[in-house]
Parts: C-alpha cells; structure tokens; sequence
C-alpha cells in the first residue's frame, strides 16, 4: 500500500506554485526564474532517484558523522525541575547537531544542495554566510567536492567573525567582504543575488536557510528533517513514545523547521520557536521577526520581515549573528499564522545566561543561537508536568562565539 | 483611447531614462531629462535591498532614502511631473515590497491618480503576476515585464501575457550599470521578441553612450539609459540638471537619428 499524506495534513506545503498559504513564492529577477525551475524540475528528479539518496545517506553518514545523539540532559533537567512548581519539570533531551563535521545543523543542508549542483552541471559555488558557519559548511563540501567556492560576507561580519573567515580561506574559499548597506548577512545575501544573476550558466548558489525563492524552502527543510527524523526515531526507541515538546532557534529558521516538519502532523507534540529579541523587541534593537515584524517581500520570498510603513527593510540586531536578519523562512510565517508552532522571543541577556548554565550544568558550549532556545527552558519547564519529555535541538556548537561572549562578560582574551 | 505609450513609440525609437526619485532634485532633474529630449521617463522608487542594481543605483537609492524621502513623496514627484508634462510617459521602476506593503489595491490606485502611466517591478516575474498585476490592469496601468538572455522561446508567452505599454528586454545577465551586451546579442534578441510580441520592445541595462545608444536604436523601438544619468546626478547634485540636459541631449540626438 502506497502511504499518502492526508488531504489535512500541514506536511502537504508548499503548493505547486512553491507557497506555503500567502507565503513563500517565487519573487526574483527574470534572469533567474528559468534557472529557479529548473532547480526544481533537477530536485524533483532527485527526489525520485535511489542513487541520490544512496549518496546523501551515505555522506551523511561517512562525512557528517549522522546520526547525531539524543543526548539526555541529567542536570538541566534536575535544574529545572527544583525551580519549577512541585510536580513540574519534564525529562531535557538535546539533540546534539553540534557533533556534526563542522559544529552545527549547517551541513546537512550543504550536502544535499552541492549533490543537486553536480546533478546539474554546475562548476561554481557560491553562498551568503553572517556569522560564517554556513560559509564554513559551504567550503567544506565545496573542497570535498573539488568545485570552486565564493562566500559572500558582510564586512563588519568579516571583522567580528574572523576565525571563521580564515577557517573558508584555508578549505579553499575565496571570502568576499561586502561593503554594501549595513555590511551584515542581508546584505551579503543582496550581493550574493547580484553575483549569481551575472553568473547563472555555471553558478549554483547554496542558500543557508529555509528562505529565497521556491524551491530553496522546501529543499533545505527536506534536507535539514534529517534532524526530526532521527530524533522521533531515537525516541521511541529510548521513552517508547514521542516528545511532548520540541524546541529549537529560529533565524531564518533551518534548524527549527528541520526539527519540526517530521512532528507536524502529530497532534501530541506542542512545538516552540525561540525568536531573537537582541536588547527586547520593545527597544526596536532586535531580530524579532514574527513578534515584531509583519508579511513583505524580501530575498524571492514573501514572509514576515522587519520594516517601515513604507516597506523598507530594517536593520535587525542580535548578539547571535546567526539570528541577525530581518526576516524569517515562509514556512515559519505559515505555521506561526496557523498557530501549530508558537513563537517566543529571547532577549541577548538570556541567551547570555543560558550559554553559561549549559556550560556549567552539561559540558556543551553552545552556539550563542543555540543558547537562544536553552534561555526558553525556564518558562516553558515550569509549566510542564515532570513526566513529560522536552527536546531541544541544539542545533551548534559555541567555539566560534567564544570572543563575543568573553566581551559580553568582559573578559579580555 | 490612446495611451502616452502609443503616441510616443509612434514617432519612431525613443529614448527612456531612468533617474531615482528623491536623489537630488527631482523635479528639476526629470525637467532636464524632458528638455534634453528623453521620450520616456523611469523614475526609481528607492528601496534599502536594491538586488538588481549595480553600485551607482544602489547608492542612489541609499541617498534618497538616508534624505528621508518617502513612497509619498515618489508620487507627489510623479503627480507635480505630469501636471507639468501632460504627454510625456511616466514609468515607476522599483521592488516589490514598497509596491506591496499597502496592498496592491493602493498601490495601482496612487498610480493612477499620480498619472503614472506604467510600472516595472523588478521580482515580480510572471509567476507572481497575482501580487501586483490585476490591481494595476483594473487601474488601466500597464505592467511593464522585463525579458532577459535567460528567458527562452518557451517562456517569452508567460512574460508577456498581462503586460503592455512596451516590453523591456535586460541585455545582459546581470545588474544594472555594468558590462554592455554585445551588439549581435541584442539585435538576435530584439528580433526574436519582436517576432512573439506587438508591444514595443525597450533595451536597457549597461547602455551609456550616444554610440552605442544610436546602434540599439537601428533595431529596437526604445533605448533605455539610468546608471550613466544616475552618476551625473551623484556627481553634480544640485547642479546636475545641466549637466543631466546635455548629455540627455547627445542621447536623444542619437536615438531620433534612427527614426
């Protein structure tokens, strides 16, 4: 019997057209649009092509080093549990992305689009990148590959992220600081664009998130469900049943919807979203999209965005530059609409916090992002039964923001 | 009825140009561009992502709207425009947010009621058409769509379908201000999207000279030109309109010498 998705089912998106309800879409230049269908008609292919799998399962694997553990998190969960209510305080789980080759969910989604580019006769690479852990991911498969690679980088990213500038200069990359706008990652994504218009016969440009033009939401989600996949299997076969909870950060969002997608049409598991609000989203110095922002159309999609009246783009802000961008993937929009995911914001403070209690409490330095979604436990563990099990995707690791955090706390290296 | 599009493509190839609004003044500027013989005139709705541009847009979009110019103050520049030039057409070019934000509805409305004739959105293709075409058509705007080297044979039905007033054909891939298409390129390429279309058919992106301006114009019915204006604005700010009317003029001369 062939299983079919259920006609109700919020796992069904996007549409033909690439819309996930208003979102999501096709909104680019001319220039790209043929090579943006024929992304599509390539994916569709791959999707139906064994070998394909064979090779992404088997990198993934070999190279990636899947599956990631589902860590559970003894003194986090025991730590909770004493602040909360008598009776509350569910079992933490971590899925620990942040053992994945090169420190982050980031390269799931690399492997899955280089393969793509081959599959299509592509020579070049190129990719977006803010804090540099997608500009990393993109190096590397680009070296294992042997195709040529150019990140673009905001150039005040370029000065606050520099281990990880000379980490894609020494896998091969050539780093192009962008000096445009803000010199932030939407600016490095403008730049990208304007590259990979002038240069469509032969470029593939590997977006980093689950956002840009249809299809690159519904490939990099594809790419990224690896992580809920295995997390729903390695449950059941721990607890025997599924999570009650799952959490994750959400920047442009790749990590959260790969965590998300395979749980969505289970009705038992409530899911959260952990949005940036830099100094809070009342002070307008934050990277709040959904709680702050409203629906526009930015980089080939329609999704929330931070604005003005008139439509123009405002700048976002966050200590995580992984979450410092004034928008959000379309399916995010959609599920925040349809109220399956709730979204919460998390100030820089309590992403602060929440780092070094991980820290102090686990053994795992987190990514800053990633402290984003640790910082909602105390909220969200205080209102859960102590029987009830809570998965957080720990979606990186924290080395590359050892030195934002050492100025944060004042330490001088 | 007769649109300004008709009667202006009639008289044979006509120069469109194309300067930002709210970088410099404006008014005086497009005033230039009309004394210098423009046929056409594209003023650019300043917008913080500017993806399609080349730097010298780019900076002129970031001009404008570090000066704190608003979506009204592009159609108060565009209304006061037509109250002084009944017969010349009137282009909004930009991105599809600033369009969108208050609903298409609105949008095509202001337009009509600025006396804007046409509008060029850079990322809405075909596809889209939905988030801004049919509040434009209700208005009587024309939709203007861009064609590029990328869009073939199979394609050039769906971009023209829904759009009117002329047919803008982008010669190079890429953005604005920066390498120039070769000649044999543009004249294969007019010819072909002539063949499929009865509108008239603009070649922009990369044109900055009179020479080169007076080659497109043996063969396309308009010959588009913003960057190369766009740095005289830049360069001269309030003195820009004469110098904007003088080159506008070489410009005219060498694309109605085609005619």
């Amino acid at each position: 019997m062939t299983v079919q998705t259920p006609v109700n089912s919020l796992r069904s998106q996007p549409d033909e057209t690439g819309h996930f309800g208003q979102f999501g879409g096709r909104y680019v230049a001319e220039t790209l649009m043929p090579l943006i269908l024929d992304l599509e008609a390539e994916y569709r292919r791959a999707q139906e092509d064994p070998a394909f799998h064979a090779e992404m399962d088997d990198l993934l694997k070999t190279f990636v080093g899947r599956p990631t553990p589902l860590y559970p998190a003894p003194r986090l969960t025991e730590h909770f549990r004493k602040l909360a209510p008598e009776g509350k305080g569910p079992k933490i789980y971590l899925k620990r992305e942040d053992l994945n080759h090169t420190g982050a969910h980031k390269i799931n989604n690399c492997v899955g689009q280089i393969l793509l580019a081959m599959r299509m006769g592509k020579t070049k690479i190129i990719a977006e990148t803010g804090a540099g852990q997608h500009g990393v991911a993109t190096a590397t498969v680009a070296a294992r590959f042997g195709l040529p690679c150019t990140i673009f980088m905001g150039a005040k990213d370029v000065e606050r992220q520099k281990p990880n500038v000379f980490r894609m200069k020494l896998l091969g990359a050539e780093v192009l600081p962008v000096t445009s706008g803000a010199e932030t990652l939407k600016d490095a994504m403008n730049e990208a664009l304007r590259h990979w218009v002038a240069n469509v016969h032969d470029t593939f440009y590997i977006i980093g998130t689950a956002a840009g033009p249809h299809p690159y939401p519904e490939l990099v989600r594809d790419f990224q469900s690896v992580i809920g996949i295995e997390t729903k299997a390695q449950m059941l076969e721990v607890e025997g049943r599924l999570p009650d909870m799952v959490v994750a950060c959400v920047g442009g969002g790749s990590n959260a919807i790969g965590m998300f997608h395979p749980f969505l049409d289970d009705p038992e598991v409530a899911m959260v979203g952990i949005e940036a609000a830099g100094y809070g989203v009342e002070t307008g110095k934050h990277a709040a999209s959904l709680t702050g922002g409203r629906p526009g159309i930015l980089h080939g999609n329609k999704t929330y965005l931070l604005q003005d009246e008139d439509g123009q783009i405002t700048e976002a802000h966050s200590i995580s530059a992984g979450l410092d961008y004034p928008g959000l993937g379309p399916e995010h929009s959609w599920l925040h609409e349809n109220g399956r995911v709730k979204y919460v914001p998390i100030t820089d403070d309590q992403a602060m916090e929440a780092f070094q209690l991980c820290c102090a409490l686990e053994g795992i330095i987190p990514a800053l992002e990633t402290a984003h979604a640790l910082a909602a436990l105390p909220e969200l563990t205080a209102q859960m039964d102590a029987d009830k099990l809570l998965v957080i995707n720990l979606s990186g690791r924290g080395d590359k923001d050892i030195f934002t955090v050492a100025d944060a706390l004042g330490f001088d290296l | 009825m007769t649109t300004r599009f008709e009667t202006t493509f009639a008289k044979g190839p006509a120069l469109v140009c194309f300067i930002t609004g709210g970088d410099g003044d404006t008014a005086a500027n497009l005033d230039a561009l009309v004394a210098g013989g423009a046929d056409v005139i594209e003023l650019g709705m300043p917008f913080t992502d500017p993806m399609a541009d080349g730097p010298v847009i780019q900076q002129a979009n970031l001009r404008a709207l570090a000066k704190g110019v608003r979506t009204a103050d592009i159609f108060r520049i565009a209304a006061d425009f037509r109250q002084r030039h009944p017969t010349v057409p009137l282009v909004l070019m930009g991105y599809a947010n600033p369009m969108t934000i208050r609903g298409p509805e609105w949008f095509a409305q202001e337009c009509a009621a600025a006396g804007v004739d046409g509008v060029i959105c850079v990322d809405i293709p075909a596809e889209e058409d939905a988030t801004l075409g049919p509040a434009l058509r209700e208005q009587g705007v024309s939709l203007i769509r861009l064609a590029t080297p990328t869009t073939d044979t199979a394609r050039l039905p769906a971009v023209l379908a829904g759009s009117s007033g002329f047919l803008y054909y982008v010669s190079v891939a890429g953005v604005t201000g920066k390498q120039q298409a070769a000649q044999g390129s543009i004249e294969d390429a007019v010819a072909r999207l002539k063949a499929a279309s009865n509108v008239p058919v603009a070649v922009g992106f990369g044109v900055r000279t009179p020479e080169q301006a007076a080659a497109i114009a043996k063969v396309a019915d308009g010959v588009v030109v913003g960057s190369a204006l766009v740095e005289l604005v830049a360069k001269h700010g309030e003195d820009a309109p004469a110098a904007l009317q003088a080159y506008t003029a070489q410009l005219s001369q060498a694309v109605h010498a085609a005619r």
